[in-house]
């Protein structure tokens, strides 16, 4: 069996203006709703507390709401996570001297109180001063990866090549990032941690279009190189769908089998990959003309000639 | 042209995967309801014991499957969990005072495999539930208290050297002394260069300030965390947790983890528990047999020593906890027996000296005293109460009036020296600590927590296993099989290393089995392009695994890159799931390259005509 059969290389650079365009405008809304809306940190960033309390019939909101109120317990904000039995309630933690630990066995009491039923599933609690180090510890890993790709790449390819791919990749994280705060979904430590190995993942797609680009250059002399392009993203384009597919296959079963836990970071998976495909194909490959390459940009990294001979 | 490996490349992947086999074994044998045995302080857990138990149980008509000793715990394997929970009980009536006696669920894995040292992965709190704390111990307060000792240190030695002072403050972090002439200063600050260690002194005018130096503020804060981990274990082992972790992380934090402990308040409640000491002098003149049948003499108290012996004690407290400065162990330097020295501060010294200076011969005993707070419900409402338990750690003889430093000897072991030196100082006023994070998953949330996190790599790996064989049929075959390994040799390696596995692990393990396929599409797919070109099937088989071979060392690269920053700058969950990518990256690139390419020549590669292949 084969999906694409394509006798013909698709002109993708002839579309090149419109695919920048539209990246364009997706990264400008991202920059905007991350300015507008901002990031929904959550506790793990923040510090606070979150507890996941299960009844055995499906949990009444107010009474919750309620019973915690009594105990003079402020801004305390009371849903339902995932199914309608459990609820979860989230408490800010303000100032540095609070005792989570006592404020945790605090509220479970009381609901204990009001309905014997009820089971502590989870509590999450994060001191401020914890959540500012892991708030640190995160955006270091993130520009950590994001050096140590740029530093490959530069190495890997000339200069222009490896600006484009950059390009690319960071305009992900932006998009990845700006889609979180758009729907205000919870940015917490695991999705963090989704959003840089997607990162990894996706730059290798760029790698393996660059490579056939240069491999084009050198095979097709009369060509142009917008047809050197298209040529290198038709070839390998049978690749990059089936083995993103894959990919998102995975992250699909995370999505519906995981559970609440592995909600968002499946969610950011799956935004990584979308974009990471679209970014480094039709992203990086105009900007890259765009930058200006040619021919004499292969004479730059001399290579021996087997690391060309790649799909 | 054939595609053969040469014999010793097939035998590699073949003990490579009969190794993954034997080492990923353990984690299909479940667990065993279990009770654990492990000895408190001093008491012995050796070939008695295990009669012991053995005879309560079958006394009890309690059925083991299995009694296990190791040098520190014995393990008693049930097939139930209400047998457990009743072995259990028992246990705790008769031997718990001697023993931590906890409930845990030991790997079922069979003996010929823990022989060869293979244990199925260790799962971490989300997966299993557990308590997981991080606690600070307090610098501000720790600097205060030492601060605090200076200032009375100060004082006594000037009074002691007949040095005339104004007043001995602490001031922003600082201790001042003021005289009433330059002459005293003088004087003093010799003195107090002499005697005063960790301070740095400066002079202003007619006074003396001074700053606990930078070395000993690191001293001091890393002994206030060591003597609060010595507590935390200590109460930690009367949780009865099975494999409680408690280990310091960084500069002043403190990590303690109990896997299985659902109860969350009661342990909150024994790790919230302060304890101090007294030195009281042993009551000679009256019977402590009598005094444990009712007598007790007016002036005196009956307490009981570690081996339950009763023992007679003064009322009046010579010196508390608070007032040791320091404690340690070592070894007495004329006999070279095993020796505590301890350090008190100047008030203590001064009481401790007067005692001693009448009381020669006679013996003097260490109490450890707990305050543990425990909620009780009565009438329904629940109350916390401070529980008070009293417990004499040593007894021994004055030999000589003592000073601010003095030594007990006549301990049995350097072992026991540490540990009398360890309660020393945990009794002594512990520095403040406060829980700075907390993360608590109850059980059946770290129940469905694996079963989720296992049924989506199933499911994932069951639908591109479909699509695989579908698209590439044979080869497809064969690189599902490669991943299969590939997942097999995961798992093989994190439970040899016995990484911790948390839910981002699980999802780890998925996230690189989606990514490892990459490796076979290309491989496939560049040789479904070779035999486009129309080279014959044996060299595009070639040729494809050659030439994609760079591609994929290449992309793995990037994965890498990504995997190394998470797991240096990762904490907890976030490290396991980096970790896991890590070694996902490595066990991929052999197996969808090495086992793929083993299956396809083992199938194809002998043939000399080959005029075909299924891809």
């Amino acid at each position: 069996m084969e999906f694409f059969k394509i006798k013909h290389d698709i002109p993708f650079m002839k579309y090149g203006r419109i695919t920048t365009a539209i990246s364009l405008a997706t990264f400008v809304l991202a920059v905007l709703a991350l300015i507008f809306r901002g990031l929904n940190l959550g506790i793990d960033f923040t510090g606070g507390m979150l507890m996941e309390v299960s009844y055995s019939q499906p949990a009444q909101l107010e009474t919750v709401r309620a019973t915690l109120e009594a105990q003079n317990i402020p801004e305390i904000a009371v849903q339902s996570f995932g199914t309608s039995r459990d609820v979860l309630i989230r408490i800010p933690i303000k100032g540095e001297n609070v005792n989570g630990a006592k404020l945790s066995e605090q509220v479970f009491s009381s609901l204990k109180a009001q309905d014997a039923t009820a089971e502590l599933r989870r509590v999450e609690f994060v001191g401020p001063q914890v959540g500012r180090e892991l708030y640190e510890s995160g955006g270091l890993a993130l520009l950590l990866v994001i050096g140590g790709i740029m530093l490959y790449l530069a190495l890997r390819f000339a200069w222009r090549f490896a600006v484009a791919a950059i390009i690319a990749n960071m305009h992900d994280i932006v998009i990845i990032l700006g889609v979180f705060a758009f729907f205000q979904w919870e940015f917490t430590l695991s999705v963090l941690a989704g959003v840089l190995a997607i990162l990894g993942y996706s730059v290798n797609e760029s790698v393996v279009v660059f490579d056939r680009v240069r491999e084009n250059f050198r095979k097709m002399r009369r060509a142009g190189v917008a047809e050197v392009i298209d040529n290198a993203i038709t070839a390998t384009m049978s690749r990059t769908i089936i083995t993103h597919s894959m990919t998102q296959l995975m992250v699909l079963a995370m999505f519906f089998f995981g559970g609440e836990a592995l909600h968002n970071f499946a969610l950011a998976l799956t935004i990584g990959i979308i974009f990471g495909i679209y970014s480094s194909v039709l992203v990086a490959c105009p900007v890259a003309m765009q930058l200006g390459v040619s021919r004499a940009d292969l004479l730059a990294p001399e290579r021996d000639a087997s690391l060309d001979d790649r799909p | 042209m054939r595609n053969t490996f040469p014999l010793w490349k097939n035998l590699l992947i073949l003990s490579v995967f009969v190794l993954a086999v034997i080492y990923a074994l353990p984690n299909v044998f479940g667990e065993d309801p279990s009770v654990q045995l492990s000895p408190l302080r001093t008491a012995r857990l050796d070939q008695s014991t295990l009669t012991q138990v053995d005879q309560l149980l079958t006394g009890a008509g309690l059925k083991s499957r299995a009694l296990e000793l190791t040098d520190k715990r014995l393990l008693i394997r049930f097939s139930d969990t209400d047998t457990q929970l009743r072995a259990s009980d028992l246990i705790k009536t008769r031997l718990g005072n001697n023993y931590t006696v906890a409930l845990n669920l030991a790997p079922a894995t069979p003996t010929w495999l823990r022989t060869l040292g293979a244990q199925p992965m260790y799962l971490g709190l989300d997966l299993r539930g557990g308590v997981h704390f991080l606690m600070q111990v307090d610098r501000v307060a720790t600097l205060r208290q030492a601060e605090e000792r200076y200032v009375e240190d100060l004082r006594t030695l000037l009074r002691e050297s007949k040095i005339r002072y104004v007043s001995v403050d602490r001031e922003n972090q600082a201790i001042q002394v003021k005289f009433q002439d330059d002459d005293a200063l003088k004087q003093a600050f010799d003195v107090i260069h002499r005697e005063v260690k960790g301070m740095e002194w400066d002079t202003a005018g007619n006074s003396l300030t001074g700053r606990i130096s930078e070395v000993e503020r690191r001293a001091l804060l890393k002994q206030a965390v060591e003597q609060n981990t010595i507590t935390l274990r200590n109460r930690v082992n009367e949780l009865g947790v099975a494999e409680p972790v408690i280990q310091q992380q960084g500069e002043d934090r403190i990590v303690v983890q109990l896997p299985g402990v659902q109860d969350t308040a009661r342990a909150k409640e024994i790790l919230g528990a302060t304890a101090t000491l007294e030195f009281r002098l042993v009551d000679s003149e009256h019977s402590a047999q009598a005094a444990s049948e009712g007598k007790t003499p007016l002036g005196s108290r009956l307490y009981n020593d570690r081996t339950g012996r009763p023992l007679l004690l003064q009322r009046k407290i010579i010196v508390t906890g608070d007032q040791i400065v320091n404690a340690s162990s070592g070894l007495e330097q004329q006999s070279g027996s095993a020796a505590v020295f301890i350090t008190l501060n100047g008030v203590g010294a001064r009481k401790m000296a007067d005692t001693t200076k009448e009381n020669i011969g006679k013996a003097m005993a260490v109490v450890y005293i707990e305050n543990k707070p425990e909620t009780r419900e009565v009438n329904g409402q629940k109350v916390v109460t401070s529980k008070k338990v009293e417990e004499v750690i040593n007894v021994a003889t004055i030999r000589d009036r003592f000073s601010k430093r003095f030594q007990i000897t006549g301990l049995d072991s350097t072992e026991e020296a540490r540990n009398l030196a360890l309660l020393l100082r945990a009794g002594a006023l512990a520095a403040p600590v406060e829980i700075v994070e907390e993360r608590t998953v109850g059980p059946s949330l770290g129940k469905e927590n694996i079963d989720s996190g296992v049924q989506s790599n199933q499911y994932g790996f069951l639908i591109i296993a479909v699509f695989m064989v579908i698209y590439y049929r044979v080869f497809g075959l064969f690189s599902i099989l490669g991943l299969g390994v590939n997942v097999l040799l995961l798992v093989a390696i994190l439970s040899l290393i016995q990484a911790t596995l948390t839910l981002p692990g699980l999802a780890g393990i998925a996230l690189t089995v989606g990514m490892a396929i990459d490796a076979n599409v290309l491989i496939n797919e560049r040789i479904r392009e070779e035999l486009r070109l129309g080279l014959p099937p044996q060299s595009a088989i070639h040729a494809g695994y050659d030439r994609a071979f760079a591609t994929i060392l290449d992309s793995n690269v990037t994965n890498l890159v990504a995997g190394v920053a998470l797991f240096l700058l990762g904490s907890g969950p976030v490290r396991g799931f980096a970790l896991v990518l890590c070694i996902g990256i490595l066990t991929s690139m052999f197996s969808a390259v090495m086992v793929s390419r083993a299956l396809v020549n083992l199938t194809y590669g002998r043939q000399r005509k080959l005029a075909k292949i299924a891809v």
